[in-house]
Protein backbone atom coordinates (compact mmCIF):
# COMPACT_ATOMS: atom_id res chain seq x y z
CA UNK A 1 0.00 0.00 0.00
CA UNK A 2 1.48 3.33 -0.93
CA UNK A 3 1.13 6.39 1.24
CA UNK A 4 -1.16 8.33 -1.05
CA UNK A 5 -3.64 5.48 -0.97
CA UNK A 6 -3.46 5.23 2.83
CA UNK A 7 -3.98 8.96 3.19
CA UNK A 8 -6.96 9.05 0.82
CA UNK A 9 -8.53 5.96 2.35
CA UNK A 10 -8.01 7.36 5.86
CA UNK A 11 -9.63 10.62 4.89
CA UNK A 12 -12.60 8.88 3.25
CA UNK A 13 -13.15 6.53 6.16
CA UNK A 14 -13.30 9.29 8.75
CA UNK A 15 -14.38 12.57 7.18
CA UNK A 16 -16.50 10.77 4.59
CA UNK A 17 -18.49 9.17 7.38
CA UNK A 18 -18.88 12.44 9.25
CA UNK A 19 -19.95 14.18 6.04
CA UNK A 20 -22.67 11.63 5.35
CA UNK A 21 -23.95 11.66 8.93
CA UNK A 22 -24.17 15.46 8.92
CA UNK A 23 -25.85 15.48 5.53
CA UNK A 24 -28.39 12.90 6.61
CA UNK A 25 -29.09 14.78 9.84
CA UNK A 26 -29.79 17.94 7.88
CA UNK A 27 -32.22 16.08 5.61
CA UNK A 28 -33.96 14.46 8.59
CA UNK A 29 -34.20 17.76 10.44
CA UNK A 30 -35.63 19.48 7.35
CA UNK A 31 -38.16 16.71 6.73
CA UNK A 32 -39.25 16.31 10.35
CA UNK A 33 -39.08 19.92 11.56
CA UNK A 34 -42.48 20.55 13.20
CA UNK A 35 -42.85 23.94 11.54
CA UNK A 36 -42.54 22.35 8.09
CA UNK A 37 -45.42 19.95 8.68
CA UNK A 38 -48.06 22.27 7.31
CA UNK A 39 -45.98 23.09 4.24
CA UNK A 40 -45.44 19.41 3.40
CA UNK A 41 -49.06 18.45 4.05
CA UNK A 42 -50.01 21.19 1.65
CA UNK A 43 -47.39 20.09 -0.90
CA UNK A 44 -48.77 16.56 -0.94
CA UNK A 45 -52.03 18.00 -2.31
CA UNK A 46 -50.35 19.59 -5.35
CA UNK A 47 -51.34 16.80 -7.80
CA UNK A 48 -55.00 17.41 -6.97
CA UNK A 49 -54.89 21.17 -7.32
CA UNK A 50 -54.26 21.49 -11.04
CA UNK A 51 -56.81 22.51 -13.58
CA UNK B 1 -41.22 37.90 -37.51
CA UNK B 2 -39.37 34.66 -37.03
CA UNK B 3 -38.91 34.31 -33.28
CA UNK B 4 -35.45 34.08 -31.75
CA UNK B 5 -36.15 30.47 -30.89
CA UNK B 6 -37.26 29.55 -34.42
CA UNK B 7 -34.30 31.38 -35.92
CA UNK B 8 -31.85 29.68 -33.61
CA UNK B 9 -33.17 26.18 -34.26
CA UNK B 10 -33.42 26.78 -38.01
CA UNK B 11 -29.80 27.94 -38.13
CA UNK B 12 -28.57 25.16 -35.85
CA UNK B 13 -30.36 22.44 -37.82
CA UNK B 14 -29.14 23.91 -41.11
CA UNK B 15 -25.54 23.74 -39.86
CA UNK B 16 -26.10 20.12 -38.75
CA UNK B 17 -27.62 19.25 -42.13
CA UNK B 18 -24.65 20.70 -44.06
CA UNK B 19 -22.13 19.11 -41.71
CA UNK B 20 -23.81 15.74 -42.15
CA UNK B 21 -23.86 16.12 -45.93
CA UNK B 22 -20.15 16.88 -46.08
CA UNK B 23 -19.29 13.88 -43.91
CA UNK B 24 -21.66 11.66 -45.88
CA UNK B 25 -19.92 12.69 -49.09
CA UNK B 26 -16.35 12.19 -47.90
CA UNK B 27 -16.61 9.19 -45.59
CA UNK B 28 -15.15 5.77 -46.36
CA UNK B 29 -17.39 4.16 -43.75
CA UNK B 30 -20.74 2.93 -45.07
CA UNK B 31 -22.47 3.07 -41.69
CA UNK B 32 -21.27 6.65 -41.26
CA UNK B 33 -22.58 7.53 -44.72
CA UNK B 34 -25.96 6.03 -43.85
CA UNK B 35 -26.19 7.78 -40.48
CA UNK B 36 -25.02 11.17 -41.65
CA UNK B 37 -27.44 10.84 -44.57
CA UNK B 38 -30.24 10.19 -42.08
CA UNK B 39 -29.02 13.08 -39.94
CA UNK B 40 -29.00 15.48 -42.91
CA UNK B 41 -32.52 14.36 -43.84
CA UNK B 42 -33.89 14.86 -40.32
CA UNK B 43 -32.16 18.20 -39.79
CA UNK B 44 -33.30 19.51 -43.18
CA UNK B 45 -36.81 18.28 -42.37
CA UNK B 46 -36.67 20.25 -39.14
CA UNK B 47 -35.63 23.45 -40.95
CA UNK B 48 -38.39 22.87 -43.51
CA UNK B 49 -41.07 22.53 -40.82
CA UNK B 50 -39.90 25.61 -38.94
CA UNK B 51 -40.26 27.71 -42.11
CA UNK B 52 -43.46 25.98 -43.20
CA UNK B 53 -44.94 26.78 -39.82
CA UNK B 54 -43.70 30.34 -40.13
CA UNK B 55 -45.20 30.99 -43.57
CA UNK B 56 -48.45 29.08 -43.09
CA UNK B 57 -49.12 29.58 -39.39
CA UNK B 58 -51.08 32.56 -38.15
CA UNK B 59 -47.94 33.72 -36.36
CA UNK B 60 -49.83 34.46 -33.21
CA UNK B 61 -48.22 34.07 -29.84
CA UNK B 62 -49.44 30.87 -28.20
CA UNK B 63 -51.32 32.01 -25.09
CA UNK B 64 -49.84 30.96 -21.78
CA UNK B 65 -53.30 30.71 -20.30
CA UNK B 66 -56.81 30.20 -21.65
CA UNK B 67 -59.69 31.37 -19.45
CA UNK B 68 -57.32 31.64 -16.50
CA UNK B 69 -56.22 28.02 -16.86
CA UNK B 70 -52.68 27.17 -17.93
CA UNK B 71 -52.56 26.25 -21.62
CA UNK B 72 -50.53 23.06 -21.25
CA UNK B 73 -48.43 21.97 -24.21
CA UNK B 74 -49.48 18.39 -24.89
CA UNK B 75 -48.50 17.77 -28.52
CA UNK B 76 -44.94 16.55 -27.75
CA UNK B 77 -46.31 14.47 -24.85
CA UNK B 78 -48.74 12.73 -27.19
CA UNK B 79 -45.91 11.95 -29.60
CA UNK B 80 -43.66 10.57 -26.85
CA UNK B 81 -46.41 8.35 -25.42
CA UNK B 82 -47.22 6.87 -28.84
CA UNK B 83 -43.49 6.41 -29.48
CA UNK B 84 -43.17 4.66 -26.10
CA UNK B 85 -45.86 2.15 -27.03
CA UNK B 86 -44.29 1.57 -30.46
CA UNK B 87 -40.73 1.12 -29.18
CA UNK B 88 -42.01 -0.95 -26.27
CA UNK B 89 -43.57 -3.55 -28.53
CA UNK B 90 -40.53 -3.50 -30.83
CA UNK B 91 -38.15 -3.92 -27.88
CA UNK B 92 -40.18 -6.70 -26.25
CA UNK B 93 -40.36 -8.51 -29.60
CA UNK B 94 -36.60 -8.34 -30.12
CA UNK B 95 -36.24 -9.65 -26.57
CA UNK B 96 -38.47 -12.58 -27.43
CA UNK B 97 -36.40 -13.24 -30.54
CA UNK B 98 -33.08 -13.31 -28.69
CA UNK B 99 -34.57 -15.42 -25.91
CA UNK B 100 -35.64 -17.88 -28.60
CA UNK B 101 -32.18 -17.72 -30.18
CA UNK B 102 -30.69 -18.90 -26.91
CA UNK B 103 -33.01 -21.91 -26.91
CA UNK B 104 -32.80 -22.54 -30.67
CA UNK B 105 -29.54 -21.11 -32.07
CA UNK B 106 -30.67 -21.74 -35.65
CA UNK B 107 -32.73 -18.55 -35.28
CA UNK B 108 -29.50 -16.54 -35.63
CA UNK B 109 -29.90 -17.38 -39.35
CA UNK B 110 -26.12 -17.18 -39.76
CA UNK B 111 -26.42 -13.55 -40.79
CA UNK B 112 -24.39 -10.78 -39.16
CA UNK B 113 -27.40 -8.46 -38.70
CA UNK B 114 -29.59 -11.02 -36.93
CA UNK B 115 -26.80 -12.40 -34.76
CA UNK B 116 -27.46 -12.52 -31.00
CA UNK B 117 -24.48 -10.25 -30.35
CA UNK B 118 -26.04 -7.44 -32.37
CA UNK B 119 -29.66 -8.08 -31.42
CA UNK B 120 -29.01 -8.09 -27.69
CA UNK B 121 -27.99 -4.41 -27.42
CA UNK B 122 -30.86 -3.62 -29.77
CA UNK B 123 -33.20 -5.22 -27.22
CA UNK B 124 -31.70 -3.56 -24.15
CA UNK B 125 -31.53 -0.11 -25.73
CA UNK B 126 -35.03 -0.43 -27.21
CA UNK B 127 -36.64 -1.31 -23.91
CA UNK B 128 -34.56 0.94 -21.63
CA UNK B 129 -33.88 4.01 -23.72
CA UNK B 130 -36.56 3.89 -26.42
CA UNK B 131 -39.51 2.59 -24.40
CA UNK B 132 -38.45 3.76 -20.93
CA UNK B 133 -36.98 7.00 -22.26
CA UNK B 134 -40.13 7.99 -24.11
CA UNK B 135 -42.27 7.11 -21.09
CA UNK B 136 -40.03 9.37 -18.99
CA UNK B 137 -40.16 12.18 -21.57
CA UNK B 138 -43.95 11.98 -21.81
CA UNK B 139 -44.65 11.70 -18.09
CA UNK B 140 -42.02 14.25 -17.02
CA UNK B 141 -43.36 16.87 -19.43
CA UNK B 142 -46.90 16.16 -18.25
CA UNK B 143 -46.14 16.08 -14.53
CA UNK B 144 -43.87 19.12 -14.45
CA UNK B 145 -46.41 21.27 -16.29
CA UNK B 146 -49.32 20.10 -14.15
CA UNK B 147 -47.62 20.36 -10.78
CA UNK B 148 -46.13 23.76 -11.65
CA UNK B 149 -49.37 24.90 -13.28
CA UNK B 150 -47.36 26.41 -16.12
CA UNK B 151 -46.91 25.78 -19.84
CA UNK B 152 -43.51 24.42 -20.95
CA UNK B 153 -41.32 27.20 -22.36
CA UNK B 154 -40.74 27.46 -26.07
CA UNK B 155 -42.55 26.18 -29.12
CA UNK B 156 -39.75 24.38 -30.94
CA UNK B 157 -37.75 23.32 -27.88
CA UNK B 158 -40.15 20.60 -26.59
CA UNK B 159 -40.44 19.17 -30.09
CA UNK B 160 -36.68 19.29 -30.53
CA UNK B 161 -36.24 17.28 -27.33
CA UNK B 162 -38.82 14.62 -28.23
CA UNK B 163 -37.95 14.27 -31.93
CA UNK B 164 -34.21 14.66 -31.34
CA UNK B 165 -34.30 11.90 -28.73
CA UNK B 166 -36.15 9.55 -31.06
CA UNK B 167 -33.70 10.34 -33.85
CA UNK B 168 -30.94 9.28 -31.46
CA UNK B 169 -32.78 6.01 -30.81
CA UNK B 170 -33.05 5.34 -34.54
CA UNK B 171 -29.34 6.04 -35.15
CA UNK B 172 -28.27 3.95 -32.16
CA UNK B 173 -30.51 1.01 -33.05
CA UNK B 174 -29.61 0.82 -36.73
CA UNK B 175 -25.96 1.26 -35.75
CA UNK B 176 -26.04 -1.90 -33.63
CA UNK B 177 -27.50 -3.97 -36.44
CA UNK B 178 -24.89 -2.64 -38.88
CA UNK B 179 -22.07 -3.31 -36.43
CA UNK B 180 -21.27 0.17 -35.08
CA UNK B 181 -20.79 -0.18 -31.33
CA UNK B 182 -18.48 0.96 -28.54
CA UNK B 183 -18.97 -2.38 -26.85
CA UNK B 184 -19.85 -0.76 -23.53
CA UNK B 185 -22.94 -2.30 -22.00
CA UNK B 186 -25.94 0.08 -22.09
CA UNK B 187 -23.60 2.69 -23.64
CA UNK B 188 -23.16 1.04 -27.04
CA UNK B 189 -23.91 4.03 -29.31
CA UNK B 190 -20.82 5.41 -31.05
CA UNK B 191 -19.32 8.86 -30.55
CA UNK B 192 -21.48 10.84 -33.00
CA UNK B 193 -24.72 9.42 -31.57
CA UNK B 194 -23.41 10.23 -28.07
CA UNK B 195 -22.66 13.81 -29.06
CA UNK B 196 -26.14 14.22 -30.50
CA UNK B 197 -27.72 12.79 -27.34
CA UNK B 198 -25.69 15.21 -25.24
CA UNK B 199 -27.15 18.16 -27.17
CA UNK B 200 -30.69 16.79 -26.88
CA UNK B 201 -30.23 16.07 -23.18
CA UNK B 202 -29.01 19.58 -22.39
CA UNK B 203 -32.07 20.92 -24.24
CA UNK B 204 -34.23 18.58 -22.13
CA UNK B 205 -32.64 19.89 -18.93
CA UNK B 206 -33.23 23.48 -20.03
CA UNK B 207 -36.83 22.68 -20.90
CA UNK B 208 -37.42 21.08 -17.50
CA UNK B 209 -35.68 23.84 -15.56
CA UNK B 210 -37.50 26.45 -17.65
CA UNK B 211 -40.86 24.97 -16.66
CA UNK B 212 -39.85 24.93 -12.99
CA UNK B 213 -38.75 28.55 -13.38
CA UNK B 214 -42.20 29.53 -14.69
CA UNK B 215 -44.08 27.70 -11.95
CA UNK B 216 -47.16 29.20 -10.29
CA UNK B 217 -46.96 26.69 -7.45
CA UNK B 218 -44.35 27.88 -4.92
CA UNK B 219 -43.37 24.38 -3.74
CA UNK B 220 -41.68 22.01 -6.20
CA UNK B 221 -43.58 18.72 -5.95
CA UNK B 222 -41.46 15.68 -5.02
CA UNK B 223 -41.96 13.95 -8.39
CA UNK B 224 -40.16 16.87 -10.05
CA UNK B 225 -37.18 16.41 -7.73
CA UNK B 226 -36.87 12.82 -8.88
CA UNK B 227 -37.19 13.81 -12.55
CA UNK B 228 -34.56 16.50 -12.09
CA UNK B 229 -32.15 14.09 -10.39
CA UNK B 230 -32.70 11.69 -13.27
CA UNK B 231 -32.00 14.31 -15.94
CA UNK B 232 -28.94 15.85 -14.25
CA UNK B 233 -27.32 12.55 -13.27
CA UNK B 234 -27.88 10.90 -16.64
CA UNK B 235 -26.16 13.89 -18.26
CA UNK B 236 -23.17 13.48 -15.95
CA UNK B 237 -22.98 9.71 -16.44
CA UNK B 238 -23.40 9.85 -20.19
CA UNK B 239 -20.65 12.41 -20.68
CA UNK B 240 -18.13 10.74 -18.36
CA UNK B 241 -18.63 7.26 -19.76
CA UNK B 242 -18.47 8.42 -23.38
CA UNK B 243 -15.33 10.55 -23.35
CA UNK B 244 -14.11 9.10 -26.61
CA UNK B 245 -11.86 10.39 -29.35
CA UNK B 246 -13.04 9.50 -32.85
CA UNK B 247 -10.49 7.71 -35.01
CA UNK B 248 -11.49 10.18 -37.71
CA UNK B 249 -14.47 12.45 -38.19
CA UNK B 250 -15.38 10.23 -41.15
CA UNK B 251 -15.30 7.04 -39.11
CA UNK B 252 -17.83 5.42 -36.78
CA UNK B 253 -14.94 4.15 -34.65
CA UNK B 254 -13.64 5.84 -31.53
CA UNK B 255 -11.26 5.24 -28.64
CA UNK B 256 -12.14 5.87 -25.00
CA UNK B 257 -9.83 8.08 -22.93
CA UNK B 258 -10.06 5.78 -19.89
CA UNK B 259 -7.82 2.75 -19.84
CA UNK B 260 -7.90 -0.68 -18.24
CA UNK B 261 -9.53 -1.05 -14.86
CA UNK B 262 -10.37 2.65 -14.70
CA UNK B 263 -12.42 2.22 -17.85
CA UNK B 264 -14.16 -0.75 -16.23
CA UNK B 265 -14.87 1.29 -13.11
CA UNK B 266 -16.25 4.25 -15.09
CA UNK B 267 -18.36 1.86 -17.18
CA UNK B 268 -19.98 0.25 -14.11
CA UNK B 269 -20.30 3.51 -12.28
CA UNK B 270 -22.29 4.50 -15.36
CA UNK B 271 -24.02 1.14 -15.71
CA UNK B 272 -25.27 0.89 -12.17
CA UNK B 273 -26.40 4.49 -12.07
CA UNK B 274 -28.26 4.00 -15.34
CA UNK B 275 -30.26 1.56 -13.21
CA UNK B 276 -30.32 3.95 -10.25
CA UNK B 277 -31.21 7.17 -11.98
CA UNK B 278 -32.73 6.23 -15.32
CA UNK B 279 -34.67 3.12 -14.27
CA UNK B 280 -35.26 4.06 -10.64
CA UNK B 281 -35.33 7.81 -9.92
CA UNK B 282 -37.26 8.62 -13.11
CA UNK B 283 -39.84 5.91 -12.54
CA UNK B 284 -40.15 6.77 -8.83
CA UNK B 285 -41.21 10.21 -10.06
CA UNK B 286 -43.96 8.44 -12.00
CA UNK B 287 -44.93 6.56 -8.84
CA UNK B 288 -45.13 9.74 -6.77
CA UNK B 289 -47.51 11.37 -9.22
CA UNK B 290 -49.57 8.62 -10.81
CA UNK B 291 -50.24 6.41 -7.77
CA UNK B 292 -51.74 9.33 -5.77
CA UNK B 293 -53.70 10.47 -8.85
CA UNK B 294 -55.14 7.05 -9.52
CA UNK B 295 -56.02 6.32 -5.88
CA UNK B 296 -57.24 9.88 -5.44
CA UNK B 297 -55.41 10.35 -2.19
CA UNK B 298 -52.11 12.09 -1.39
CA UNK B 299 -48.87 10.20 -0.96
CA UNK B 300 -48.71 8.34 2.37
CA UNK B 301 -45.96 10.52 3.83
CA UNK B 302 -44.57 13.55 2.09
CA UNK B 303 -41.82 13.81 4.69
CA UNK B 304 -40.74 10.24 4.00
CA UNK B 305 -40.60 11.12 0.30
CA UNK B 306 -38.07 13.87 1.07
CA UNK B 307 -35.85 11.55 3.10
CA UNK B 308 -36.33 8.91 0.38
CA UNK B 309 -35.16 11.32 -2.30
CA UNK B 310 -32.00 12.63 -0.66
CA UNK B 311 -30.97 9.24 0.75
CA UNK B 312 -31.51 7.49 -2.58
CA UNK B 313 -29.53 9.92 -4.72
CA UNK B 314 -26.65 10.24 -2.28
CA UNK B 315 -26.24 6.49 -1.83
CA UNK B 316 -26.95 5.10 -5.29
CA UNK B 317 -24.06 6.91 -6.92
CA UNK B 318 -21.54 4.82 -4.90
CA UNK B 319 -22.91 1.34 -5.58
CA UNK B 320 -21.35 0.73 -9.03
CA UNK B 321 -18.16 -1.12 -8.02
CA UNK B 322 -20.17 -4.17 -6.88
CA UNK B 323 -20.27 -5.14 -10.57
CA UNK B 324 -16.52 -5.74 -10.44
CA UNK B 325 -15.94 -8.25 -7.64
CA UNK B 326 -12.96 -10.56 -8.26
CA UNK B 327 -11.52 -8.35 -10.99
CA UNK B 328 -8.47 -6.09 -11.28
CA UNK B 329 -10.41 -3.48 -9.28
CA UNK B 330 -8.97 -3.19 -5.74
CA UNK B 331 -10.98 -5.18 -3.23
CA UNK B 332 -11.67 -2.15 -1.03
CA UNK B 333 -13.41 -0.46 -3.95
CA UNK B 334 -15.75 -3.35 -4.66
CA UNK B 335 -16.39 -3.74 -0.91
CA UNK B 336 -17.33 -0.08 -0.81
CA UNK B 337 -19.78 -0.66 -3.65
CA UNK B 338 -21.33 -3.64 -1.86
CA UNK B 339 -21.58 -1.68 1.42
CA UNK B 340 -23.46 1.15 -0.24
CA UNK B 341 -25.68 -1.41 -1.96
CA UNK B 342 -26.67 -2.81 1.43
CA UNK B 343 -27.33 0.69 2.77
CA UNK B 344 -29.60 1.20 -0.26
CA UNK B 345 -32.09 -1.23 1.28
CA UNK B 346 -33.24 1.62 3.51
CA UNK B 347 -34.25 4.27 0.96
CA UNK B 348 -35.49 1.65 -1.50
CA UNK B 349 -37.84 0.09 1.00
CA UNK B 350 -38.77 3.48 2.43
CA UNK B 351 -39.89 4.49 -1.04
CA UNK B 352 -41.69 1.23 -1.63
CA UNK B 353 -43.59 1.52 1.66
CA UNK B 354 -44.46 5.11 0.83
CA UNK B 355 -45.90 4.04 -2.52
CA UNK B 356 -47.82 1.05 -1.18
CA UNK B 357 -49.20 2.79 1.89
CA UNK B 358 -50.65 5.54 -0.31
CA UNK B 359 -53.40 2.96 -0.81
CA UNK B 360 -54.18 2.65 2.89
CA UNK B 361 -57.91 3.02 3.24
CA UNK B 362 -58.37 2.39 -0.47
CA UNK B 363 -57.14 -1.16 -0.82
CA UNK B 364 -60.51 -2.19 -2.21
CA UNK B 365 -59.62 -0.30 -5.39
CA UNK B 366 -57.18 -3.10 -6.21
CA UNK B 367 -60.17 -5.34 -6.80
CA UNK B 368 -61.92 -3.02 -9.21
CA UNK B 369 -59.14 -1.09 -10.93
CA UNK B 370 -56.64 -3.22 -12.87
CA UNK B 371 -54.59 -0.11 -13.76
CA UNK B 372 -53.98 0.64 -10.11
CA UNK B 373 -53.30 -3.04 -9.50
CA UNK B 374 -50.62 -2.91 -12.17
CA UNK B 375 -48.93 0.05 -10.48
CA UNK B 376 -49.12 -1.54 -7.04
CA UNK B 377 -47.68 -4.82 -8.29
CA UNK B 378 -44.98 -2.72 -9.92
CA UNK B 379 -44.05 -1.15 -6.58
CA UNK B 380 -44.04 -4.63 -5.03
CA UNK B 381 -41.63 -5.80 -7.74
CA UNK B 382 -39.51 -2.73 -6.98
CA UNK B 383 -39.33 -3.88 -3.37
CA UNK B 384 -38.46 -7.41 -4.41
CA UNK B 385 -35.72 -6.56 -6.88
CA UNK B 386 -34.17 -3.92 -4.62
CA UNK B 387 -34.04 -6.57 -1.90
CA UNK B 388 -32.44 -9.10 -4.22
CA UNK B 389 -29.92 -6.64 -5.70
CA UNK B 390 -27.98 -5.81 -2.52
CA UNK B 391 -27.93 -9.51 -1.71
CA UNK B 392 -26.32 -10.26 -5.05
CA UNK B 393 -23.80 -7.46 -4.53
CA UNK B 394 -22.22 -9.34 -1.61
CA UNK B 395 -18.98 -11.00 -2.62
CA UNK B 396 -20.02 -14.46 -1.41
CA UNK B 397 -23.34 -14.44 -3.27
CA UNK B 398 -21.80 -12.72 -6.28
CA UNK B 399 -19.23 -15.48 -6.70
CA UNK B 400 -22.14 -17.81 -7.41
CA UNK B 401 -24.50 -15.45 -9.24
CA UNK B 402 -22.17 -13.38 -11.40
CA UNK B 403 -22.09 -14.14 -15.14
CA UNK B 404 -25.04 -16.53 -14.71
CA UNK B 405 -28.72 -16.24 -15.69
CA UNK B 406 -29.57 -15.27 -12.12
CA UNK B 407 -28.42 -11.75 -13.02
CA UNK B 408 -30.67 -11.78 -16.09
CA UNK B 409 -33.61 -12.88 -13.93
CA UNK B 410 -32.87 -10.16 -11.38
CA UNK B 411 -32.68 -7.47 -14.04
CA UNK B 412 -35.98 -8.59 -15.54
CA UNK B 413 -37.87 -8.64 -12.25
CA UNK B 414 -36.88 -4.99 -12.03
CA UNK B 415 -37.33 -4.21 -15.71
CA UNK B 416 -40.53 -6.12 -16.52
CA UNK B 417 -42.06 -5.91 -13.06
CA UNK B 418 -41.10 -2.48 -11.78
CA UNK B 419 -40.26 -0.32 -14.81
CA UNK B 420 -42.63 -2.08 -17.22
CA UNK B 421 -45.66 -2.10 -14.96
CA UNK B 422 -45.30 1.43 -13.63
CA UNK B 423 -44.93 2.59 -17.27
CA UNK B 424 -48.00 0.62 -18.37
CA UNK B 425 -49.95 2.06 -15.45
CA UNK B 426 -48.80 5.59 -16.31
CA UNK B 427 -49.70 5.17 -20.00
CA UNK B 428 -53.12 3.73 -19.12
CA UNK B 429 -53.72 6.90 -17.08
CA UNK B 430 -52.06 9.32 -19.48
CA UNK B 431 -53.65 8.36 -22.80
CA UNK B 432 -57.26 9.14 -21.76
CA UNK B 433 -56.08 12.38 -20.11
CA UNK B 434 -54.13 13.52 -23.17
CA UNK B 435 -56.85 12.71 -25.70
CA UNK B 436 -59.57 14.10 -23.47
CA UNK B 437 -61.36 10.80 -22.97
CA UNK B 438 -63.53 9.86 -20.03
CA UNK B 439 -61.91 6.48 -19.49
CA UNK B 440 -60.10 3.61 -21.12
CA UNK B 441 -61.81 1.66 -23.89
CA UNK B 442 -61.85 -1.52 -21.82
CA UNK B 443 -60.78 -2.32 -18.27
CA UNK B 444 -61.39 -5.98 -19.07
CA UNK B 445 -58.53 -5.88 -21.57
CA UNK B 446 -56.30 -4.24 -18.94
CA UNK B 447 -57.15 -7.18 -16.73
CA UNK B 448 -56.10 -9.60 -19.48
CA UNK B 449 -52.90 -7.64 -20.00
CA UNK B 450 -52.21 -7.73 -16.28
CA UNK B 451 -52.67 -11.47 -15.80
CA UNK B 452 -50.96 -12.56 -19.02
CA UNK B 453 -47.88 -10.46 -18.37
CA UNK B 454 -47.76 -11.31 -14.67
CA UNK B 455 -47.75 -14.98 -15.58
CA UNK B 456 -45.05 -14.16 -18.14
CA UNK B 457 -42.86 -12.41 -15.57
CA UNK B 458 -43.25 -15.22 -13.04
CA UNK B 459 -42.27 -17.81 -15.65
CA UNK B 460 -39.35 -15.63 -16.70
CA UNK B 461 -37.80 -14.95 -13.32
CA UNK B 462 -38.34 -18.38 -11.81
CA UNK B 463 -36.80 -20.04 -14.88
CA UNK B 464 -33.80 -17.73 -14.63
CA UNK B 465 -33.35 -18.34 -10.89
CA UNK B 466 -33.23 -22.08 -11.38
CA UNK B 467 -31.13 -21.84 -14.51
CA UNK B 468 -28.72 -19.31 -13.00
CA UNK B 469 -28.11 -21.11 -9.74
CA UNK B 470 -27.71 -24.41 -11.58
CA UNK B 471 -25.26 -22.80 -13.98
CA UNK B 472 -23.26 -21.27 -11.13
CA UNK B 473 -23.12 -24.54 -9.23
CA UNK B 474 -22.08 -26.50 -12.33
CA UNK B 475 -19.24 -24.08 -13.04
CA UNK B 476 -17.78 -24.56 -9.57
CA UNK B 477 -18.30 -28.33 -9.29
CA UNK B 478 -15.08 -30.35 -8.95
CA UNK B 479 -14.67 -34.09 -9.06
CA UNK B 480 -12.69 -36.18 -6.52
CA UNK B 481 -9.42 -35.55 -8.40
CA UNK B 482 -9.84 -31.80 -8.42
CA UNK B 483 -10.84 -31.48 -12.07
CA UNK B 484 -13.85 -29.49 -13.21
CA UNK B 485 -16.88 -31.73 -13.23
CA UNK B 486 -18.58 -30.17 -16.26
CA UNK B 487 -17.46 -28.71 -19.53
CA UNK B 488 -18.94 -25.36 -20.46
CA UNK B 489 -21.14 -26.83 -23.18
CA UNK B 490 -22.67 -29.27 -20.69
CA UNK B 491 -23.92 -26.30 -18.63
CA UNK B 492 -25.39 -24.74 -21.78
CA UNK B 493 -27.12 -27.98 -22.63
CA UNK B 494 -28.58 -28.23 -19.11
CA UNK B 495 -30.12 -24.76 -19.42
CA UNK B 496 -32.18 -25.60 -22.51
CA UNK B 497 -35.53 -26.27 -20.78
CA UNK B 498 -35.24 -23.05 -18.77
CA UNK B 499 -34.51 -21.05 -21.92
CA UNK B 500 -37.71 -22.44 -23.44
CA UNK B 501 -39.72 -21.49 -20.32
CA UNK B 502 -38.16 -18.03 -20.36
CA UNK B 503 -39.06 -17.53 -24.02
CA UNK B 504 -42.63 -18.60 -23.21
CA UNK B 505 -42.75 -16.03 -20.41
CA UNK B 506 -41.46 -13.39 -22.80
CA UNK B 507 -44.10 -14.35 -25.38
CA UNK B 508 -46.85 -13.81 -22.78
CA UNK B 509 -45.38 -10.41 -21.94
CA UNK B 510 -45.35 -9.43 -25.65
CA UNK B 511 -48.94 -10.64 -26.01
CA UNK B 512 -49.96 -8.47 -23.06
CA UNK B 513 -48.34 -5.41 -24.61
CA UNK B 514 -50.17 -6.02 -27.91
CA UNK B 515 -53.47 -6.12 -26.02
CA UNK B 516 -52.45 -2.86 -24.35
CA UNK B 517 -51.67 -1.18 -27.68
CA UNK B 518 -55.06 -2.27 -29.06
CA UNK B 519 -56.82 -0.98 -25.94
CA UNK B 520 -55.07 2.40 -26.11
CA UNK B 521 -55.72 2.69 -29.83
CA UNK B 522 -59.44 2.04 -29.29
CA UNK B 523 -59.46 4.55 -26.41
CA UNK B 524 -58.09 7.27 -28.66
CA UNK B 525 -60.27 6.40 -31.65
CA UNK B 526 -63.55 5.43 -30.06
CA UNK B 527 -63.39 6.46 -26.40
CA UNK B 528 -66.13 8.67 -25.05
CA UNK B 529 -65.02 12.30 -24.92
CA UNK B 530 -64.74 14.07 -21.59
CA UNK B 531 -67.68 16.45 -21.63
CA UNK B 532 -66.93 18.81 -18.75
CA UNK B 533 -64.20 20.66 -20.59
CA UNK B 534 -65.35 21.18 -24.14
CA UNK B 535 -62.84 23.58 -25.56
CA UNK B 536 -63.57 25.82 -28.51
CA UNK B 537 -62.85 23.92 -31.72
CA UNK B 538 -59.32 24.25 -33.01
CA UNK B 539 -57.89 25.71 -29.84
CA UNK B 540 -54.96 24.09 -28.11
CA UNK B 541 -57.11 22.37 -25.56
CA UNK B 542 -55.80 21.23 -22.24
CA UNK B 543 -56.40 17.61 -21.41
CA UNK B 544 -58.83 16.54 -18.71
Amino acid sequence: MNETYMAVAGFAQTWGLIYFVILFSIVLAYALWPKNREKFDDASQIPFRED
Amino acid sequence: MLTMEEGFFALFLAVIAFGCLIIAGKTFDQVMAFHTGLGALFAAGGVFYIFKNYFEGDNQQIPQEIDGKPNYNIGPIKFASVAAMFWGIAGFLVGLIIASQLAWPALNFDLPWTNFGRMRPLHTSAVIFAFGGNVLLATSMYVVQRTCRARMPGGILPWFVVLGYNAFILIAGTGYLLGATQGKEYAEPEWYADLWLTIVWVAYLMLFLGTLWKRKEPHIYVANWFYLAFIVTVAMLHITNNLTIPVSIYSTQSVIVWSGVQDAMVQWWYGHNAVGFFLTAGFLAIMYYFVPKRTDRPVYSYRLSIVHFWALIFIYIWAGPHHLHYTALPQWASTLGATFSIILWMPSWGGMINGLMTLSGAWDKLRTDPVLRMMVVSVAFYGMSTFEGPLMSLRAVNSLSHYTDWTIGHVHSGALGWVGYISFGALYCLIPWLWNKKQLYSLKLVNWHFWLSTLGIVLYITAMWVSGIMQGLMWRAYDALGFLEYSFIETVDAMYPFYVIRALGGALFVLGSLIMAYNLWMTVRHGEAEEADTMPAGSLAAAE
